[in-house]
């Protein structure tokens, strides 16, 4: 590389001292911060699931382990926290806050985004959020599950108003986020970066930008208006004062549902990178993948209903929400089929961020099937509330992203840090994860077909042996997670230097130091090809 | 560094360094705060959604509610806002043309509008106070003789619908001394003014979204 840069300088050493970082602008900096912080959360969302699966070990007329909670307040407190913290922390900001802040810049060869200090005043308004949410734990806790539906949500405890303006706050981060990411693919791209030569993680940040931007402001207004309800009781959501709760349950899921695919797309833009290098093939049906991450994007506003089957919403509108919803499949199947297409005869290696990548293709190919069936109405109706919606929604949540986040994570680390981890540890850590998780959710279907309600502290012994097998279940995932933890840990204390480009993958941010230097390219790169030319 | 661009001889010294000129640097800005106004609309856009639910279920409550409302007071500051808009917009063009002191001038009437807006809504509130016109579950219907019972969610409309503009009216007028100190001190000239348009797209559509809101909650009913 041309020596413009005193050798040795990059990103991390540019600058020294923790002000520095408190202070940066660098995209590469701001994605490692936003890695520490939703590493912790993710650590502190852990520690209560482990509780949750403790409490649920026996029923509580056992005398055991079952009642770690002491009754079922905690139990409700406990699980809000760890839904909402999981939700608003860790899942929706995890890939593109992290990966995308840190990847799409240097993906498309720009410099940086293209309002580093939105960047910067974006990591502040996560961190005030999620604050403001978590410090209602030591106030009055709430209780009312991650979801906040009214009028539970404004008769129960005070802490409803400091947590919704925390989801807010955390909210007006990602909108600033996507805003960030829209215009810098718009009008950052390197000379011969054309749309249609951007790697496919960029494709998946750029739709799940215009869903942020889209959806994330109906969360914002929906969750202001739930805190003047409770405190100004403006009569919207009361029923009492003729307001709708159901509307609620509307502008919610308006949000949420495209939300899970702010969680997910991201995901299948990390997979389709980590499959084609490491098929060492051209992916299958670049634009096909591409413009499948907008049509699930489009599609996903209309299906929100999806989840009201059963609030009293008219049954043509069901109807309706069932047919539309089966429709989110054929994108997504498009995706799924290029993948597989694109493995078909190619030279696979598994390197651990493959494993990852093979594992969220099972695992999400469960989820996403076990969400037709969900999406079928009368199947719903049996099935509502159950731990089979809890199940479907850990296998494309945590099976889905987490896995895929996991994948991308191991992928660049060599890039982030310069440093190889160990790859048996991380395998290792890979198996653990991958059966502990099986064996944690997949009695869980079982359970909500036998009937076992979701939200609930305890239950009647019919359902103690599989909530018993699913508790030893998140055991084993823990085990992966210290694993994996330990293979990054020595990575950084240890590892061996990475090469610039050690997967041999053609994409631009391979074609830069590791760690990159703080401007990322010492030669403005200029691009004349896709990016997945192996064969 | 390059200048070649559309505005002819921009200056360099303020381009960014991750921007390889002005008129990048300039278009990628306005981008991102026309990107910024789409969230805004939205943000109001379900709120109106819920107005007119509400409104096609109980069009009666909403026209005893209207009633309420003095449409002269709602007219004014809509003229307010609309004198405000038009200071604004002048107020780049003279930054466009190196006319600083006119620039703040207008820059100036335009806060000042902003703040004429807040006190008439003052005055409007606080009479509503007076009279005993709280949302929602605060309503005091004894004193008002409300004939609906739900009243009181009219009014949980026209102070969330009316409040939430009304911060953005204050944050605007907080953005806008903040151009008009820096215009003061010579930062914006015909070479660069992207602040100035930018908060000035934020004004108007803050203006935009009251002539939404005037005629819903004062006249429709
Ligand atoms: C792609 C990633 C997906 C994620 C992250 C996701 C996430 C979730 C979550 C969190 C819930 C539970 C919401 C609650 O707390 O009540 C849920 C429920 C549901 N999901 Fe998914 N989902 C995904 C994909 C799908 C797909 C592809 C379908 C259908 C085609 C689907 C259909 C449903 C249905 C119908 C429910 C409602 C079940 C009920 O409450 O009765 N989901 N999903
Ligand atoms: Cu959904």
């Amino acid at each position: 590389m041309a020596a413009t840069h005193a050798h040795g300088d990059n990103y991390i050493n540019h600058e020294k001292g923790l002000w520095s970082w408190l202070t940066t602008v660098d995209h590469k900096r701001i994605g490692l911060m936003y890695m520490i912080t939703v590493m912790f959360f993710f650590l502190v969302g852990g520690i209560m699931a482990l509780l949750l699966r403790l409490e649920l070990f026996a029923p509580n007329a056992a005398a055991n382990v079952g009642g770690v909670l002491k009754n079922g307040d905690v139990y409700n407190q406990v699980l809000t926290y760890h839904g909402a913290i999981m939700v608003f922390m860790v899942i929706v900001p995890g890939i593109p806050a992290i990966l995308g802040n840190f990847f799409l810049p240097l993906h498309i060869g720009a410099k940086d985004v293209a309002f580093p200090k939105i960047n910067l005043a974006s990591w502040y308004c996560f961190m005030a959020g999620a604050a403001l949410a978590i410090l209602t734990f030591f106030f009055k806790k709430i209780d009312t599950g991650w979801t906040f539906y009214t009028p539970y949500s404004i008769k129960t405890g005070t802490a409803t108003v400091m947590m919704v303006l925390g989801a807010f706050i955390m909210g007006m981060s990602s909108v600033l986020t996507g805003l960030n990411f829209i215009v810098t693919v718009h009008k950052l791209r390197a000379p011969g970066m054309t749309m249609h030569r951007m790697p496919l993680f960029v494709w998946a940040l750029y739709s799940t930008a215009i869903l942020q931007l889209l959806a994330t402001p109906v969360l914002g207004i929906t969750l202001l208006l739930l805190a003047a309800e409770k405190l100004f009781g403006v009569g919207i959501f009361d029923p009492a004062l003729g307001g709708d709760p159901v509307l609620f349950q509307h502008f919610f899921w308006f949000y949420s549902h495209p939300a899970v695919y702010i969680m997910i797309i991201p995901a299948m833009g990390v997979v389709s990178e980590l499959i084609t290098t490491f098929s060492r093939k051209v992916i299958f049906g670049y634009t096909a993948i591409a413009y499948s991450s907008l049509g699930i994007a489009a599609v996903s506003f209309f299906v929100w209903g999806h989840h009201m089957f059963v609030s009293g919403q008219s049954e043509t509108a069901g109807i309706l929400f069932s047919f539309i919803t089966m429709l989110v499949g054929v994108p997504t199947a498009i995706k799924m089929f290029n993948w597989v297409a694109t493995m078909y005869k190619g030279s696979i290696s598994f390197d651990s961020p493959m494993l990852f990548a093979l594992g969220f293709l099972f695992l999400f190919a469960i989820g996403g099937v076990t969400g037709i069936m969900l999406a079928t109405l009368p199947i719903d109706v049996h099935f509502h509330d159950t731990y089979f919606v809890v199940a479907h929604f850990h296998y494309v949540m945590v099976g889905g992203t987490l896995m895929a986040l996991m994948g991308g994570f191991y992928y660049w680390f060599p890039k982030m840090f310069g440093k190889m981890f160990n790859e048996n540890v991380a395998r290792l850590s890979f198996v653990f994860i991958f059966i502990g998780f099986n064996v944690t959710f997949f009695p869980q279907f079982i359970l909500g077909a036998m009937g076992m309600p979701r939200r609930y502290f305890d239950y009647i012994p019919a359902y103690e042996q599989l909530n018993k097998i699913s508790t030893v279940g998140s055991w084993l995932i823990l085990t992966g997670f210290l694993l994996g933890l330990w293979a990054i840990v020595q990575g950084l204390r240890k590892g061996e230097k990475a090469p610039m480009n050690p997967w041999n993958s053609k994409t631009l941010e391979w074609q830069t130091p590791s760690p990159p230097p703080h401007d990322n390219f010492n030669v403005e790169p200029i691009v004349t090809a896709g990016p997945y030319e192996y064969r | 560094m390059s200048t070649d661009n559309s505005h002819g001889a921009i200056r360099s010294a303020h381009v960014s360094h991750h921007f390889k000129n002005a008129t990048q640097e300039y278009d990628s800005g306005k981008q991102g705060i026309w990107l910024f106004m789409v969230t805004e609309i939205l943000m109001f856009g379900a709120i109106l959604v819920g107005y007119a639910i509400f409104h096609h279920l109980y069009p009666e409550m909403f026209e005893e509610g209207a009633k309420s409302l003095d449409w002269r007071m709602g007219f004014i500051n809509t003229l307010v806002l609309i004198f405000s808009s038009f200071t604004m917009a002048i107020s780049i063009s003279f930054v466009q043309r190196n006319e600083t002191k006119k620039a703040a001038m207008a820059l100036a009437t335009t806060v000042l509008c902003g703040a004429i807006f807040m006190v008439i809504k003052y005055f409007e509130y606080s009479h509503k106070f007076h009279l005993g016109l709280y949302p929602g579950r605060f309503l005091d219907v004894a004193k008002v003789g409300a004939e609906h019972a739900n009243l009181g969610m009219y009014f949980g409309f026209y102070y969330a619908m009316t409040g939430l503009h009304g911060i953005h009216v204050l944050v605007g007028m907080g953005l806008i001394t903040w151009l008009l100190i820096r215009t003061i001190r010579g930062d914006f000239h015909a070479q660069y003014w992207l602040p100035v348009e930018g908060v000035g797209i934020f004004w108007h559509i803050v203006d935009l979204i009251w002539i939404f809101l005037f005629p819903l909650l004062y006249l429709v009913g």
